[in-house]
Formats: C-alpha cells, sequence, structure tokens
C-alpha cells in the first residue's frame, strides 16, 4: 500500500518536470524571433556604409559600390533582407563577416573559447571564494571579519572594473613585472589549439613552461572579471546564511548537540544556496558585460572584444549573429538554473 | 527623506477626564520611521555626506577648480602629483599628457556625472514605471507585449546593448545617457508591475473602484504611491550604475568624447600612459569608484530603512 502510493506520487512528480521543460522551451522560440528582429533592427539603423568601410582608404568606383552591395544582398528591402537572415539561421547559418568573409558562427565558434575559458576562471574564482567569505561572515556577524568582508565586497560592487585592470598592470607587469600585459600566450610559444582553450593545449602540447605562460596571461584578466560576481555571490550568501540561521530547524540541530560545523555544513549551506543559485545564474549573463571590457584591457582575443571591433567596423553580419548567439546562451543557462532549483530544492520540484 | 523635520515635543500624557481614553496612539508618518532608522546606519550616513559632497563640487565646479578643464600647459606635460619627486602644488593631482590640470578635469568631471545620474535615472524610472504601471494594471496583450520586449532586452549583456544603441545614435555623452537608460528600463518596469499586481488586489483599490475612480486615477494615485519604495531604493542603486557603465562607454570611447572631461574618458586617454605615469590612470577611477561607492551605501541604507522586506 505505502510502496503503491510513493510509486504514484513520484510518477506524478516525473510528469510535471518534464512538462515544465518543454514548456520553458516552447517559451523560447518567441523570444528568440523577438531577438532576431530587435538585433536586425538595431544593427541595420546603425549608420555608415558598410562597403565603403570595406573599401577602406582608397575609395571605391560607384558602379563597384552597387556591385558590391548587390553581392551582399544590402541593395534589398529591410523585410526582404530580415526574410532572408531568417530563413539562412533556420538552416544554421549566420551569414558571413564582412571584413574577414569568414562565416560569422566560426568565427564565434573559434573565439568563444577564450572568453569560455576565461569566464569559467572567474566564475570559479567568485564560486569558491565568495560562498565561504560569505559564510564566514554570516557566522561571525558583526565581528571585524564580517565588516571586512562587507566592507571589501560593497568596494569590490562598486569598482569600475576597467580601471581595475589597468590598476592591477600598473603593479604586477609595471611595478613587479610578474604578469604580462595582454595577449594568451606569449609569442615565443607556438602550438596547435585542438580545444581552444589555451589551459588545456598548452598542456597537451608537451611544451615545457608553455602551460605556466598561459597561466600567468590568464591571472589578472581573471581576477578583474571574478571581482564583481565574487562581491555579489560574498553578499548574497551571508545575507542568505543569517537568514537561514534563524530559522526553527537550525535550533532543533543546536539542540539535537550537533557539532557547528555540521550545522553549518549539512543543514545551513543547503537551504543557504537557493537564493545564491539565482544570483550564480544572473551573474553569468552579466559577466558577458565584464568579458567586453576586461577583453578590450587585455587584448584578449574573445568574444566580447570581438563584438566591439564589429561596432567599429559596422560588420552587420557579425553583430547580428553574435548578439543573437550570446542571448541565446544567457536564456539556456538561466534555463539551467531554472531546473537546478528543483534539484536543489526539492518543495519546489514537487510544487510544479 | 533627508530633511531633519523637526521633533514635535513628546505628548504629556494628560492625566484627567475620561474623554481622552478613547485617544488613539500617534503614529509616527512613514518617511519619519525610514529617517530615524536611516540615520542610526552610520555607513550610509557617511555615504550621503560624500554625495552631498560631490554635488556641492560639482554645482560649485567653476569656483572649487583651480583651472579650466581644457587648459593646456605645454611646458608641464605628464607633472606627477605635489608629494612626488618632480611635482609641485601648482598641480596638485599631476597633469596629463596634454598638460591639463587632473584636479580641475576630475572636478568638472563630477559635474558630468552627476548630470549623467540624474538623467539616466529620470529617464528611465519615467518611462519604467509608465510601462510598469500599464502592464501591471491592464494584463492582457498589453502586458504580454512589454513584458516580452523586456525579457529580449534582459537576454541582451546590458553593456553590450548599450554598445549597439549608442553605435545606433552615434557615440557622445548624450546618446550614452539615452543608452544607458534604456538598458535599465526593464528592471524598473518589471519591479513596478510585480508590485502594482499586488496592490491592485488590496481592499483599499477596490473601495476607490467603487467610489468612482477612473483608471488614471487608479493608476497613478491611489496604487502608485504604494509601489514607491522599492523604486526610490532601485533609483539610488541605478544611479551608481549610470555612473558606472557612462565611464565604461566613455572607457570604449563611445561615451563623452575629447576634450571633454568626463571620467571614463579621461580613462580611456590616459590608457597608453599606464606604466610610465600612474596618476593620470588612478584618480579618474578613483573618483568612479569613490562616487559609486557612496551611492551604493547610501542605496543599501534606503533600502533597510524604507523596506523591511527587502532586509538583506
Amino acid at each position: 500500500m505505502l510502496l503503491a502510493g510513493t510509486d504514484y506520487t513520484f510518477a506524478v512528480a516525473e510528469t510535471p518536470m518534464l512538462s515544465f521543460v518543454f514548456r520553458k522551451l516552447l517559451m523560447l522560440i518567441p523570444t528568440l524571433l523577438g531577438i532576431t528582429l530587435v538585433t536586425f533592427t538595431l544593427v541595420h539603423l546603425i549608420p555608415g556604409d558598410p562597403v565603403a568601410i570595406m573599401a577602406g582608404e582608397r575609395g571605391i568606383s560607384a558602379e563597384r559600390h552597387a556591385e558590391v552591395m548587390a553581392e551582399l544582398g544590402l541593395d534589398r528591402p529591410m523585410w526582404e533582407q530580415y526574410l532572408s537572415f531568417l530563413g539562412n539561421l533556420a538552416h544554421g547559418d549566420l551569414g558571413h563577416s564582412l571584413i574577414s568573409s569568414n562565416p560569422v558562427l566560426d568565427e564565434f565558434m573559434s573565439l568563444f573559447p577564450a572568453t569560455l575559458e576565461l569566464g569559467f576562471c572567474a566564475m570559479l574564482l567568485a564560486v569558491c571564494l565568495g560562498i565561504p567569505l560569505g559564510v564566514i561572515a554570516g557566522i561571525k556577524r558583526g565581528s571585524i571579519i564580517d565588516h571586512t568582508v562587507m566592507g571589501t565586497s560593497l568596494t569590490g560592487y562598486s569598482m569600475p572594473i576597467f580601471w581595475w585592470g589597468l590598476l592591477l598592470i600598473i603593479f604586477f607587469s609595471g611595478i613587479l613585472g610578474w604578469t604580462p600585459v595582454s595577449g594568451r600566450l606569449s609569442s615565443s610559444y607556438w602550438i596547435d589549439t585542438p580545444t581552444g582553450f589555451m589551459l588545456i593545449d598548452t598542456l597537451l602540447s608537451g611544451e615545457p613552461g608553455a602551460f605556466a605562460d598561459a597561466l600567468r596571461h590568464l591571472i589578472l584578466p581573471t581576477i578583474v572579471l571574478a571581482t564583481i560576481p565574487l562581491a555579489v555571490i560574498a553578499r548574497m550568501t551571508r545575507s542568505s546564511i543569517l537568514e537561514v540561521l534563524g530559522e526553527d530547524y537550525i535550533r532543533t540541530a543546536r539542540a539535537k548537540g550537533l557539532s557547528p560545523w555540521r550545522i553549518i555544513a549539512i543543514h545551513a549551506l543547503r537551504n543557504a544556496m537557493i537564493p545564491v543559485t539565482t544570483v550564480i545564474g544572473l551573474q553569468i549573463g552579466l559577466l558577458f558585460s565584464g568579458a567586453i571590457l576586461t577583453e578590450t584591457i587585455f587584448s584578449w582575443p574573445g568574444i566580447g572584444k570581438w563584438l566591439i571591433d564589429a561596432v567599429g567596423r559596422r560588420d552587420y553580419p557579425s553583430l547580428q549573429g553574435g548578439i543573437l548567439l550570446i542571448a541565446l546562451i544567457v536564456m539556456m543557462v538561466n534555463l539551467i538554473v531554472d531546473l537546478l532549483y528543483g534539484l536543489i530544492n526539492p518543495r519546489i520540484r514537487n510544487s510544479r | 527623506m533627508t530633511q531633519v523635520t523637526p521633533q514635535p515635543p513628546a505628548a504629556v500624557p494628560e492625566i484627567d477626564d475620561g474623554a481622552t481614553i478613547e485617544r488613539t496612539p500617534q503614529r509616527p508618518s512613514p518617511l519619519r520611521d525610514a529617517w530615524r532608522s536611516f540615520r542610526r546606519n552610520r555607513a550610509a550616513l557617511i555615504g550621503m555626506v560624500i554625495i552631498a559632497l560631490i554635488i556641492v563640487i560639482a554645482c560649485l565646479a567653476n569656483v572649487v577648480a583651480p583651472y579650466s578643464p581644457v587648459a593646456q600647459f605645454r611646458d608641464s606635460v605628464l607633472t606627477p602629483p605635489f608629494w612626488q619627486d618632480g611635482g609641485s602644488l601648482r598641480f596638485v593631482l599631476g597633469t596629463d599628457d596634454l598638460g591639463r590640470d587632473i584636479l580641475s578635469r576630475l572636478i568638472h568631471g563630477a559635474r558630468l556625472s552627476m548630470t549623467i545620474g540624474v538623467i539616466v535615472v529620470s529617464l528611465s524610472l519615467g518611462i519604467g514605471v509608465l510601462l510598469g504601471l500599464l502592464a501591471g494594471f491592464l494584463r492582457g496583450w498589453i502586458d504580454t507585449v512589454i513584458m516580452r520586449l523586456m525579457d529580449i532586452m534582459l537576454s541582451i549583456p546590458s553593456l553590450l546593448l548599450a554598445v549597439v544603441v549608442v553605435a545606433v545614435l552615434g557615440p557622445g555623452l548624450f546618446n550614452a545617457m539615452l543608452a544607458i537608460a534604456v538598458v535599465y528600463l526593464p528592471h524598473y518596469v518589471r519591479l513596478t508591475r510585480s508590485s502594482v499586481i499586488t496592490e491592485r488586489e488590496r481592499e483599499y483599490v477596490m473601495a476607490s473602484r467603487l467610489a468612482g475612480a477612473g483608471v488614471f486615477r487608479l493608476m497613478f494615485i491611489t496604487i502608485l504611491p504604494n509601489c514607491l519604495a522599492p523604486l526610490i531604493v532601485q533609483a539610488t542603486l541605478s544611479f551608481s550604475n549610470a555612473v558606472l557603465d557612462a565611464a565604461a562607454l566613455g572607457f570604449l570611447g563611445l561615451g563623452a568624447q575629447p576634450p571633454t572631461p568626463e571620467w571614463g574618458s579621461m580613462l580611456a586617454d590616459a590608457r597608453q600612459y599606464v606604466l610610465q605615469a600612474w596618476w593620470v590612470v588612478t584618480f579618474p577611477g578613483l573618483a568612479v569608484l569613490i562616487t559609486v561607492l557612496a551611492f551604493n551605501i547610501m542605496g543599501d541604507g534606503l533600502r533597510d530603512a524604507l523596506d523591511p522586506r527587502l532586509k538583506r
């Protein structure tokens, strides 16, 4: 009897979860269509003549100009251009860059690992440092540690990270000479990049010193990009720990005589992590904004720098393809975060 | 919020006839209550004082600044600040690569940053509240269209969206402000809408509706004042973000154009001297950090004071 009951609730709990995922995925489609329309409109509103920019200083004759416009399809009416953009998109074709004439998707994919590597390391640093700091500050509420952590994180949260990057360069590259100023790898190394992740590629290459070199290039950009997420995560963890520590079940756990460590690690942290997961998910979206600035400061050959360059060069296809892909990534991450709640918190899973 | 209203003398309890028994206890006004709680937060007060100072400096920039922000002293290019070898009190914080006094440029930059904050917040608050009220109060297809559009805007990273909007409008300080205001819209719309949805089911709204209040009265006079607390907090916090983002756009060369003494574009100009002249890079960023920090500290204090539910 009892077993049958368990099976029943299990089946009920499974189906809504699946339909929930399905519904969420379906809801992405109109938003994505909207994004194509918005980016297409915005990008084509950017003043300037891409063909003239392609021609550069030499200039271009009026006939040749018209020819190139026709080749690129830029002479057709807007709605026609939009429909053909959508049609190609359905085939996974984002068009070709006006500057390098490579497919936009290929360019994006070749640069994305650099941004992903940087973003992953930054998030790792932010989470691994932010959560323990927040927990300690929460437990030692009102102490000097708490005030220091909170003061520092508010400063980090208010930091203009482009300036912070320059300061770190002044100190670590200029005065101490420990780290390189820009790029991902010194030019003295020449290695294959099968994965695009420099840390992995340098390890695979077996070249002595290459890994350490890649690591030294990565350190400052990682710190810069991690600063704001780190501050936000530490603040969120602290407040969420404080909230949880006031709950009845913590008092019960204390009354049972559990060790303080066990109460924090097993009882409090798990519940405190729910709002922190939300914040981490939101930070991943914000990470792209940070990546634009960080990659500009450190000449990091990633998506952020590529997009800023695309704006400067009126490279419509790269720009709209890039924004679309980034928006897609951000939405997928948010969806995954939504689903993760269910894993962390069974109450949410069952209520759906 | 910030003015100190003289406290009325505490009511002396009257011990006489039974007529006073009916008197209800005097409730402090919500504003005074918030101020009392804000005043106890020492950090928030410090933040407020710093902001007041920055505002005063910004207003009196022409009087306080020793030189014009664009005056070039070609005989003293890249002079270090006065405490370093080669520096003098003539240029307290040193000069940049064109021999312009950094302190004067910073002071005039304060004026720009305050203007940026005020304009961005007014624009995004005004339009955002309007859209949020419409979406939350009218619901239906208007709600769907507005919220879908906001979802789209939120799924594009904010700085990227701002960069594209600036690219459309053309680089410049005012266009940068417009772009930032656009980027902040979704936050105000969402915040307003969610408060409106809760509030409009309340009894006082029903009562007002029964009394014959029209749609506009219900939206702006009945409901809106009750949704203000989170909006005020969001406004302070986005003021600081606006200063930060305007500086970021300036740094990317898309905001204020030279020779405007905007902090972010000062940093962009100074970038190439980062390893030779630390002061050219350090002070503008420090100015941004202090301003943003002051607003964030005050915003935190305001949130605790105005909206205990949001207390973190």
